[in-house]
């Protein structure tokens, strides 16, 4: 089991879907609340199967996806860290509750395996239709972080990733995958306990009577006490002073909504995470990410081998947007070829941070079928 | 009296929280003070509890009460109650909801709490309507009854939430009203010393929203209107139906022992475990 200490590497042949219930229980998961949809099933059915054999693991399965999402967040104020996982249209039903877990700053880990839309869609067919939404899905102005998945090895390292952002700047974390990646089934290596870190959220240490839960800090995250440990809190998903009563002072309310922002921006570095294949010297550059950017990762040596100089942005974090990598490639005159499986909901970030600077073209395939290398070699070829 | 009056000061967050936002007739200070006791009677501490409540006049709740709190969304406290118990079965959970809150938009969470037979208290503060968003209709406004949203009459059937608890598989179902302080306390009293599910339906008058709104005169008509038309449950039960006319029973509906969801589940848990441990 996850608890015991594991010394040496395992090797498995697993699903997407199962590579992140590895992830979740490496990262010290032991809370899991789900309604059943396809294509995220397995990783539902995993939890059920895994979580009631140790020792503090917690399974439920509710009513619905609201249900789901908020006794997650319950779970977690109550100390767990906590995950679900959906596809899109439970997704949308989860919305409210994802801006409840930012306002009550609520850590929490909601995987996302999408499929075609809108509404039910394509059931069990690829897209990458919720980009867009998993970063304003919720009304409100806040920040969130949405990370994203290209290979079933990623599905753990990225679950663990997750967990680990959120725990340490309390906020939600969307990790989405598409249909392709969590129905691969592939060899993928399960880390041993030296070769990850594991974050868990910092606990107050002052007596209660001084505790302000919801106080600046220098890294904008205040310490954060479980219920039941003395420290008799009030969550609210009310705009809250730094007691975490509810107010409408403005000054208060600025300074609230401000610190939000604050938390996730001051470190950028740290949540942006791309990878870089190639790009020096690109001529045309290929912004991609969850399994297209693994058909871009052949179409761009392929490209090499035909003598056009390729390169290829994987992007992992989708948001915080990670402006600064692709800023860097249209300075460096790079066309920018961003193919998705969608109508251009990332195309579109890339375009703002370009402003028009250099070339940027899209493939959107919307048909439920998967971005080949070959499709992608093809446009390239002809920029 | 001022021993009472003690007792609730015990209990609430004096640092800023007041005054309150209950209107003057309100029973929902009757309701809070009764929940207060019900805690201090069960001998339970202010950290063992925690309180989750949903949106609207009853909502508020959470926050006057110094124990731990949670405002959650409209109609989904029981989904957070459910996974506050579930982490941390320690905790005296009471979920505080309206009858909006509990039975129209919460209306599929009640019953799916109720058939897990998860152990939380549930408190539900029946006005007939929707208080704070301005006095609309609501899953219990009874027929013929007006509204913002019905200015001609309700014509809608109503639910009854203490059946509807009843039948979804509640542990302990009982009902009173805020004219019926005593018998109240005693209520939520048995409700948080029972395992599984528990729920006290209180009704509660709500004069600004639908009083007014319904031939009720004053806050005193209202009060003296759950006096009139409650019948205790021997009483009711023993009356031919026929004859019961506009009355409705108060006392409890439901009393049984069976483990919590949380009890259930440690159970499997352990099971599994000293399973693998001598394979």
């Amino acid at each position: 089991m996850a608890q015991k200490a594991r010394r040496k590497n395992k090797e498995l042949f697993a699903l997407g879907n199962e590579a992140v219930v590895e992830g979740a229980l490496l990262a010290g998961c032991t809370f899991f609340a789900g309604y059943p949809i396809t294509p995220s099933s397995e990783i539902m059915e995993g939890m059920a199967q895994r979580l009631p054999c140790s020792e503090d693991g917690v399974f439920i399965q509710m009513e619905d996806e609201i249900a789901s999402l908020g006794a997650v967040i319950g779970a977690s104020l109550a100390g767990r860290k906590a995950m679900t996982a959906t596809s899109g249209p439970g997704f949308s039903l989860m919305q409210e509750h994802v801006g409840y877990a930012c306002m009550a700053e609520a850590p929490c880990v909601i995987v996302n395996v999408m499929r075609g839309g809108p509404s039910t869609g394509l059931p069990t067919s690829p897209a990458q239709g919720d980009v867009q939404m998993a970063r304003w899905g919720t009304h409100g102005d806040h920040p969130i972080i949405v990370l994203s998945a290209s290979t079933v090895q990623e599905c753990l390292e990225m679950t663990i990733v997750a967990f680990n952002f959120s725990e340490k700047y309390r906020v939600p974390v969307i990790l989405l995958i598409d249909e392709v990646t969590a129905h691969t089934r592939e060899k993928i290596t399960i880390p041993s306990e030296r070769e990850y870190e594991i974050f868990s959220r910092v606990l107050p240490s002052m007596p209660p009577e001084w505790f302000k839960p919801f106080e600046e800090t220098t890294r904008g995250v205040p310490p954060m006490a479980p219920i039941g440990s003395g420290y008799r809190i009030h969550v609210t998903g009310l705009t809250h002073d730094p007691m975490g009563y509810p107010t409408q002072r403005p000054d208060e309310v600025e300074e609230f909504t401000h610190r939000l922002f604050r938390k996730i921006d001051q470190h950028f570095p740290d949540i942006v995470i791309t990878e870089e294949h190639n790009t020096k010297d690109a001529e045309v550059a290929v912004v991609a990410y969850g399994s297209v950017a693994r058909s871009a990762r052949l179409a761009v040596d392929q490209a090499r081998e035909q003598g056009i100089k390729a390169g290829l942005l994987h992007l992992k974090t989708l948001f915080p947007f990670p402006r600064a990598a692709v800023e860097k490639l249209t300075r460096r005159g790079a066309a920018i070829l961003v193919p998705e499986m969608n109508m251009g909901q990332m195309s579109r970030e890339v375009k703002r941070v370009n402003s028009g600077r250099v070339r940027v073209r899209t493939i959107n395939r919307v048909d439920g079928l998967i971005i080949t290398p070959s499709q992608i070699l093809k446009n390239i070829a002809q920029m | 009296m001022s021993q009472v009056t003690q007792l609730i000061h015990q209990y609430l967050r004096h640092n800023k929280r007041f005054p309150h936002v209950f209107c003057p007739g309100c029973g929902h200070g009757i309701v809070l003070g009764s929940l207060v006791r019900s805690v201090h009677n069960a001998d339970l501490s202010k950290d063992e509890v925690c309180l989750v409540a949903g949106i609207g006049c009853s909502g508020r709740m959470a926050v006057y009460v110094d124990f731990n709190t949670v405002h959650t969304t409209h109609g989904r406290a029981l989904t957070f109650a459910t996974g506050i118990k579930m982490a941390n079965p320690e905790l005296t959970v009471i979920c505080v909801m309206g009858d909006g809150d509990a039975l129209s938009i919460g209306g599929n969470h009640l019953i799916h709490a109720a058939r897990r037979n998860v152990g939380i208290t549930a408190l539900i503060l029946n006005n007939n309507i929707y208080g704070m968003t301005g006095g609309q209709c609501s899953s219990t406004t009874p027929m013929g009854a007006r509204s913002m949203t019905t200015p001609h009459g309700q014509l809608e059937n109503t639910f009854d939430i203490a059946e509807l608890a009843k039948v979804a598989g509640a542990n302990y179902v009982a009902r009173s009203t805020a004219f019926h302080a005593k018998m109240m306390d005693a209520q939520i009293t048995a409700a948080l010393t029972r395992p599984g599910f528990s729920l006290v339906e209180a009704f509660s008058p709500c004069h600004t929203q639908y009083g007014r709104k319904n031939k009720f005169r004053t806050v005193v008509d209202m009060y003296q209107d759950l006096k009139t038309r409650s019948m205790p449950m021997d009483k009711w039960n023993e009356t031919d139906p026929a004859k019961r006319g506009d009355k409705f029973p108060v006392g409890v509906f439901v009393e049984r022992d069976e483990p919590g969801l949380e009890e259930r589940y440690a159970a499997m848990s352990a099971g599994l475990r000293a399973k693998e441990a001598s394979a």
